[in-house]
């Protein structure tokens, strides 16, 4: 296949997805769509609902990823339930805080805090040591994130974005404080990690809907419908060609 | 004001994005040093931003030692050692302190978390036996027990030429695939919601 061809290809499916995503946003707005129960998004909706009450506060770390890298996706689908989070809980006593390991990264959560204080409140002052950078490299972020969960009076932590296995560190911090976690990342060996170290643990691309199940936008609905209707294309891409493989057509 | 920026901001961001998706698929004249020069720049924004984190990191640690939270002993710890870490950066006369400190501290301590992750990652493993029975748990053990156990029974030729190739080539990297497919598919409508600014982490809706 050529490079054109596969340029093609490539822009032919961006466009058509986001056609499909356009389409679909506009019709979850007439008629929202409904999805699969997920465990632990409904932890995640009722902790942000009882923080307020219990004088508590939510934790969203998102990761490691430097944003000029192909690994940030996850981390700005975080961005998008922080933003939603932080505007339930932004007006109680303990506003949630933000950690993340990368400094382009923090900018942007510092900023989303910020956006989500402003829209709900002018009199009180926004602070900007709720968005935290704890460390550079792998480990010194996660040796930051667990002091915060340890000092900050912390009843819910949400992970989403890229990790390695070092998560385990974090959960095992949080398991310590008695405070459950949530935690979702793109990386495999942060999955498998997840999935021995938490509760509920999200796989894959349930990462990515976190947004669509913290209601954080009609796009986020629509996105995941654009998933699985781009998912089947794969499938039947797959299936066929391994047919003409078998075939001896290709 | 606030509202002109907020446009401002977008249209930069969604004008940046198209530019670097159509520099990534096609190779056009003009668009791709136009993308490398877009590169430059957020290479450069991201060096700054790391000073901005720093600057972060120094006054949240500052903070709470004026505001003697818990934990302030360790931020105080880290204060110091950052303002060291920055003289034996910054004064050429004490460059051979870097490498102690590299050497000395850093990289031992990290390799000491790493330990401490061996051990955590046996713990859970414990854990997980003691509060959850079900079938995934039980396939995710088996598959862990099988990955420590292979390379140690590879020298059967059984073994080697049949269950390994089965487990590995078959069972792991087609469910690998999967997953990494579902990231892939999950990954591009993120960046598409970006692109056409539904989703605005900086500083929008």
């Amino acid at each position: 296949m050529n490079s054109d061809l596969a340029g093609m290809i490539g822009i032919g499916t961006v466009i058509v997805a986001g056609v499909l995503l356009t389409i679909f946003s506009l019709l979850h707005r007439r008629s929202p769509l409904t999805f699969r129960n997920i465990p632990a998004y409904v932890r995640v909706r009722r902790a942000a609902s009882l923080v307020v009450e219990a004088g508590t506060r939510l934790h969203i770390s998102l990761g490691s990823a430097n944003l000029l890298s192909s690994t940030s996706a996850s981390a700005l689908a975080g961005l998008a339930v922080l933003r939603r989070l932080a505007e339930n809980t932004s007006l109680s006593d303990y506003p949630p805080i933000s950690t993340t390991g990368s400094a382009t990264l923090n900018l942007l959560a510092q900023d989303t805090l910020r956006s989500a204080h402003d829209a709900l409140t002018a009199e009180q002052t926004f602070n900007i040591h709720n968005g935290r950078l704890t460390g550079l490299t792998p480990l010194s972020y996660a040796g930051g994130v667990m002091t915060a969960i340890r000092d900050e009076n912390i009843s819910t932590s949400l992970l989403i974005g890229n990790f390695g296995p070092e998560v385990a560190l974090l959960t095992e911090a949080a398991d310590r404080q008695d405070a459950p976690i949530i935690a979702a990342s793109d990386s495999l060996p942060a999955q498998a990690v997840l999935f021995a170290t938490t509760q509920e643990p999200l796989l894959g691309e349930e990462a990515f809907a976190a947004g669509a199940y913290t209601q954080a936008g009609a796009s986020h609905a629509a996105s995941l419908l654009v998933q699985d209707i781009l998912r089947w294309i794969v499938i039947l891409a797959l299936l066929g060609g391994a047919t003409l493989k078998v075939a001896g057509l290709l | 004001m606030k509202r002109i920026f907020s446009i401002l901001n977008a249209v930069i961001a969604m004008g940046c994005g198209l530019i670097v998706l159509i520099g990534t698929f096609f190779n056009l004249q003009g668009m791709r040093e136009t993308r490398l020069l877009f590169f430059q720049w957020a290479v450069i924004l991201a060096g700054v931003a790391v000073l901005v984190g720093i600057w972060n990191l120094f006054s949240v640690h500052l903070q709470k030692i004026r505001t003697r939270q818990p934990g302030s002993l360790y931020s105080l710890i880290l204060l110091f050692f950052m303002l060291l870490s920055l003289l034996f950066s910054s004064v050429t006369e004490f460059s051979a302190f870097k490498t102690v400190f590299l050497n000395g501290i850093i990289l031992p301590a990290e390799i000491s978390l790493l330990a401490l992750l061996a051990v955590t990652l046996l713990y859970a493993l414990i854990r997980m036996l003691r509060t959850r029975t079900d079938l995934p748990t039980l396939i995710f053990l088996t598959t862990a027990l099988a990955a420590l156990l292979l390379p140690v029974l590879a020298q059967f030729p059984a073994v080697n030429d049949l269950i390994r190739p089965a487990l590995t080539n078959l069972l792991a990297a087609g469910g690998a695939r999967g997953i990494l497919i579902g990231v892939a598919l999950g990954t591009l409508t993120t960046g598409l919601r970006i692109l056409l600014g539904a989703d605005r982490p900086y500083g929008g809706k």
